[in-house]
């Protein structure tokens, strides 16, 4: 178990959620859709694999990604997944930023679908607040978190936003007990979990000192609040990890840390921070 | 107040948006939910235009809403609306019922639809105690008579007082309700509150309380259904008419959830109350069964078409009173009407500069003030899949077994179908299989033999 790369976890974990949600959960998404999302994704890896030149890099994270969209996005259309699943995953090979990808695949790929492609849209509401699933989610999802070594991404994330939201709570004048009972309606949105145990928990996409990561993560949250709660839209937290993801090499430049190697995969980074440089 | 009433090269479409060709029948409209309130929003950006429909079936001196709103609205903002509005609505969206017939199996042609057209088928609060209303936090910055309603528009800094100012002006408000008020004083939001002037309310001539309306522009594109819960007993039923330019309309704080739809069922269920029955039964069953949390959709669709029709879409002219703002007025280049009656109206191409489209998205939610603790929040996706709930019937043809080599394994196969068809139903209604069955006139099921009978025989 040591010796695994703790993305298996989450790609296991990923597809358990998906079936669960395409089954007992009524998602509007076809199966088909989340084959070419894969496919795609994975198509794509392969196609910038080979014109970087890369050799031995596995295909976890394309899978990763296409689950991602499949969980996050729904479309009225077989295009749109695939499509969007390319884009995401060029955006890692073309979008760096001293050898680092500035942009989570997914999360990249779900708010250009949101702000230019047709019949894309994302349904936060759509898991419900059923106490089991948010037991599994934060279950399953701490285990992955812990082992990319980023754990404190995802627990200071809802620290800090269900924080505000109580404080928010609290400040409308709620009574304690109808206070409590919108803190939990919101603290088990399954979107809200998911987003946090899986794209900001990211190790790639986050700042490498343990400080500055602490920071950014935290500003992520009071944007997405800010978003959520003072801008009344939905979705607050993929916005704000999306708007704020630039912000990521700053923090690096300031607060320079040691970089995240998946297992299995020093390789890689060690090649395309080569190659960072000279596409810089 | 008896009632605190407040509403508060793959380009394949995915989904059933295919042609439909058989025939409207029947339908369960909002009447038969009793205790249900009926609102429709029509939102496009941060413009919006609410009306809100009541059941109210008190003393009308009796009757008061109050409803927050985002702003202090002006008179012009506000109307008093056509419960019309609402019944076309609800006739053109309302759950339906199809029907088809089997051809012949002795028959080679091409089947032929039988056509059938069934379808178509007081002293105002703001004058009194101005200086009790200011040492109670609340100021009074409008007061309007539109209508059959007194309407003010208040704002307050502290919900006690507020509650206090309400019952002083004769509200007749229940006795929590300032703890309900307080979140919504806090966010800076202006409460809407309307009662029946009785002498305009004569005047009128009308039975009823005509449904309020009002426009303003708010970021919140949301629903207080919290409010309105301050004196519930029991699940409250809403129906949501959502009008929009884009797609679909679903909560964003809880899930939306399709209904049951588009299968076959028993064709009994076009006798009498049958269907209406069914539906109400279903949907009671579909609620619980989500632990009443979710909201349903129950429709959605372009207005400008449908297949089949249950009524007819709504003409521009009555989309305006609905509050629909970007449909030409009604002297200006109009659509064409649909034809009345049809049982289905195709889609028209867009035409040039064309008028822009109108999406209807129905939402049914079944609340409890434990299971919908935070008021309805909603967005409007791109999705543009169309949804009804449509049941269909298919009756069977009349053939004799030995009619032709055809006919027997035909009436086998009509036998075993009218069976799952009764499944489905006693599945999506939580009711009886063998009382449908008799209902079915099916011949009760064999008696099952044991295994080993005939073994060795």
């Amino acid at each position: 178990m040591k010796g695994l790369d703790a993305r298996l976890f989450q790609i296991a974990f990923q597809a358990v959620l998906l079936t669960a949600g395409v089954l007992l959960r009524d998602f509007s998404l076809l199966p088909l859709q989340m084959a070419l999302a894969l496919a795609s994704a994975a198509a794509t890896q392969a196609l910038w694999l080979r014109v970087f030149g890369l050799i031995g890099v596995g295909y976890l994270s394309p899978l990763i990604t296409g689950f991602g969209l499949s969980l996050l996005l729904r479309a009225d259309s077989l295009w749109l997944h695939p499509l969007v699943a390319c884009l995401a995953i060029s955006s890692k090979f073309l979008i760096r930023f001293r050898g680092k990808h500035v942009f989570n695949p997914a999360n990249f790929g779900v708010g250009l679908a949101l702000l230019g492609l047709p019949g894309a849209w994302v349904s936060p509401g759509q898991w419900g607040n059923d106490l089991g699933i948010a037991v599994w989610l934060i279950g399953f999802g701490a285990l992955v978190a812990q082992r990319a070594r980023r754990d404190d991404a995802a627990f200071l994330f809802l620290g800090t936003f269900l924080g505000l939201t109580a404080a928010r709570l609290f400040y409308l004048g709620h009574t304690f007990e109808r206070g409590w009972d919108i803190w939990c309606h919101q603290a088990l949105n399954g979107a809200l979990l998911l987003f946090a145990f899986f794209m900001i928990s990211d190790p790639m996409t986050l700042p490498d000192r343990p400080l500055a990561r602490r920071l950014h993560v935290a500003l992520v949250a009071c944007a997405a609040f800010c978003w959520q709660f003072l801008y009344y839209r939905p979705n607050g937290a993929l916005w704000a990890l999306l708007c704020l993801a630039p912000m990521v090499p700053v923090w690096d430049a300031i607060l320079p840390g040691k970089r995240h190697n998946w297992r299995g995969n020093r390789l890689l980074q060690n090649i395309v921070a080569a190659q960072g440089k000279m596409w810089r | 107040m008896k009632n605190l009433f407040v509403v508060g090269a793959l380009a394949a479409v995915v989904g059933s948006a295919h042609a439909f060709c058989g025939f409207y029948v029947g339908k369960a409209d909002a009447n038969l939910f009793n205790e249900a309130s009926q609102v429709i929003v029509v939102r496009d950006g941060d413009k919006t235009v609410v009306s809100m429909l009541n059941d109210y079936k008190g003393e009308l001196k009796e009757f008061a809403i109050v409803v927050p709103v985002p702003a202090v609205l002006q008179k012009g903002q506000i109307n008093v609306g056509d419960k019309k509005t609402f019944d076309r609505l609800d006739a053109y969206s309302a759950p339906r019922l199809a029907e088809y017939y089997d051809p012949n199996p002795c028959d080679r042609r091409q089947y032929e639809m039988m056509r059938k057209d069934m379808a178509g088928s007081a002293v105002p609060a703001a004058a009194s105690a101005p200086m009790a209303a200011k040492a109670l936090g609340v100021t009074v910055e409008a007061s309007y008579t539109v209508g059959e309603y007194d309407i003010v528009i208040l704002s307050a800094t502290q919900s006690d007082g507020l509650e206090t100012w309400l019952k002083q002006s004769g509200y007749r408000i229940p006795a929590n309700s300032a703890k309900a008020l307080a979140p919504y004083i806090r966010q800076n939001m202006k409460f809407f509150v309307a009662r029946v002037n009785l002498a305009e309310q004569a005047k009128t001539g009308f039975q009823m309380l005509r449904p309020l309306q009002f426009a303003y522009e708010s970021e919140k594109f949301m629903l207080p259904i919290r409010l309105g819960m301050v004196n519930a007993n029991g699940p409250q039923d809403l129906i949501a008419y959502m009008l929009t330019k884009n797609g679909r309309v679903e909560t964003s704080n809880y899930r939306t959830v399709k209904l049951p739809a588009n299968m076959d069922l028993p064709v009994f269920l076009k006798q009498g109350d049958e269907f209406r029955n069914f539906y109400k039964s279903m949907f009671g069953e579909q609620a619980k069964k989500e632990g009443y949390r979710a909201v349903f959709t129950e429709y959605f669709w372009d207005m400008g078409w449908c297949d089949p029709c249950a009524a007819d879409p709504l003409s521009p002219d009555e989309l305006r009173k609905a509050g629909v703002f970007w449909v030409g007025a009604p002297n200006g280049d109009a659509q064409p009407m649909p034809q009345p009656g049809q049982p289905r109206i195709m889609p028209r191409p867009p035409m040039p500069g064309g008028a822009q489209p109108v999406m209807l998205t129905r939402l049914h939610v079944r609340y409890t003030p434990e299971t919908f603790p935070e008021d309805l929040m909603f967005q409007e996706t791109k999705d543009r899949q169309n949804f009804q709930t449509r049941y269909v019937l298919r009756h069977p043809a009349k053939v004799e077994p030995n009619a032709c080599p055809e006919a027997k394994p035909y009436l086998d196969g009509v036998v075993k179908r009218q069976e799952s068809e009764a499944q489905q139903l006693a599945t999506l209604t939580g009711g009886d299989i063998n009382v449908i069955r008799k209902k079915l006139t099916l011949p009760p099921m064999p008696p099952q033999k044991p295994w080993w009978d005939g073994l060795w025989k």
